[in-house]
């Protein structure tokens, strides 16, 4: 028992030595990344997208459209866009056109004050608000292939865009409600969101790179899930691994995180589909 | 994806004697035979497991296709195109199914 206890504190010692080593490089690798200066009062140095922490072979796989397996939901979702649903028998497509036209900043300004639901919506409700108000349909559920395609699909459009969102006015709570949650520390590994994507990005987590964990390329293919998931999704896996008990998908909480996300990627182009492992 | 929906890109124009690029991707979910369900259940392999490219019914390109193959596989390979026709693309998926689909090439 006493040698075993030994060897545990001799371990921690190490840890903690390395922590100290990990700021120092992680200081010095976002310097060599590609991004954004970013305006007064913004927490990061720099604002760097995700596709930047990814390896040659990953970006390649965005890069190519084709290859692109996102793209697949795409095309789903501009099927979807066309065809009528609902007791109004209406498609997307009837109320709003061409989504090259109609859409093409839509995506990159989400999640937005909702007036007559009183409360902030995210893209994904906005899309099923619409589906039971104008087409009289059922909403589809959170992370199911419909609402994945046409999320997917409708963001896409404005990819290159560059993302801004209102924080002010009636946005406020929303704002200050998510950028409490990003702070604060929770589940049995006692941790925030800063504490793996503000103050280690570009250090390694075990064998993956941490990156600032921006929002601007969702809903993303990620290698590990082998399709597409959405930003709320990634939030559950986030907080499953410092061991919390996840908030729901579509919750107030995750909109009001997801809302402050935004602003901290404030400035990035929209990447949907992106590509992350 | 519910469907398996086929994607290619290959030119439809080419020389004669030249040798083109052919990408295909399928959405395929490729389950590998070795998870379980929540009941603790193995769920079923069904995976794509064959692939095989003919230009007017001659081979051009097959391959098998194994379970560690990840979903939605994508395949790029060249061919030498010597004669005007058709490609034909076809999946072959675990119990039988296949899934395919065409594209035509002008040689000049």
């Amino acid at each position: 028992m006493h040698t075993i206890m030994k060897k545990v504190t001799g371990g921690l010692g190490i840890l903690a030595l390395g922590a100290g080593a990990m700021l120092a490089a992680g200081a010095a690798q976002a310097d060599e990344r590609k991004g954004l200066t970013t305006p007064d009062g913004h927490p990061l140095s720099k604002v760097i997208s995700g596709y930047e922490f990814r390896i040659p072979e990953t970006q390649a796989l965005q890069d190519d459209d084709f290859q692109n397996p996102g793209m697949l939901w795409v095309d789903t979702g501009a099927e979807l866009w066309d065809t009528a649903a609902g007791e109004a028998n209406k498609s997307c497509a009837d109320c709003h056109g061409d989504a090259a036209d109609s859409m093409n900043e839509a995506g990159a300004h989400y999640p937005k004050w909702n007036e007559k639901a009183g409360k902030a919506v995210n893209l994904e409700q906005q899309i099923n608000t619409c589906r039971t108000e104008n087409q009289k349909a059922e909403a589809w559920k959170w992370e199911s292939e419909p609402l994945l395609s046409m999320t997917s699909f409708v963001r896409h459009q404005s990819r290159g865009t560059p993302v801004a969102v209102q924080t002010d006015g009636p946005m406020t709570p929303v704002f200050e409600k998510g950028k409490e949650l990003y702070y604060t520390r929770n589940g049995q590994l006692d941790m925030a969101c800063a504490n793996c994507h503000e103050d280690n990005n570009g250090n390694r987590i075990r064998s993956d790179m941490l990156s600032q964990g921006q929002s601007n390329g969702f809903p993303t293919y990620r290698l590990k899930w082998q399709k597409v998931g959405s930003l709320h999704r990634r939030f559950k896996g986030c907080m499953k691994q410092v061991r919390a008990t996840p908030y729901k998908v579509g919750s107030d909480e995750f909109v009001a995180l997801e809302l402050y996300l935004a602003w901290r990627g404030v400035g990035l182009p929209v990447e949907t589909p992106a590509v992350r492992n | 994806m519910a469907t398996p929906r086929p994607r290619v890109k290959a030119p439809s124009k080419a020389s004669k004697g030249e040798v083109v690029t052919i990408k295909t991707l399928i959405s395929h979910k490729m389950e590998s035979g070795q998870r379980k369900d929540k009941e603790g259940n193995i769920i079923p392999r069904k995976i794509i497991n064959g692939f095989a490219c003919t230009l007017n019914g001659n081979p051009v390109f097959s391959c098998d296709i194994l379970p560690a193959i990840s979903a939605n596989p994508y395949i790029e390979f060249h061919a030498k195109v010597e004669e005007s026709g058709e490609f034909e693309f076809t999946w072959t998926e675990d119990g039988g199914a296949t899934y395919s689909t065409k594209s035509a090439i002008t040689v000049s």
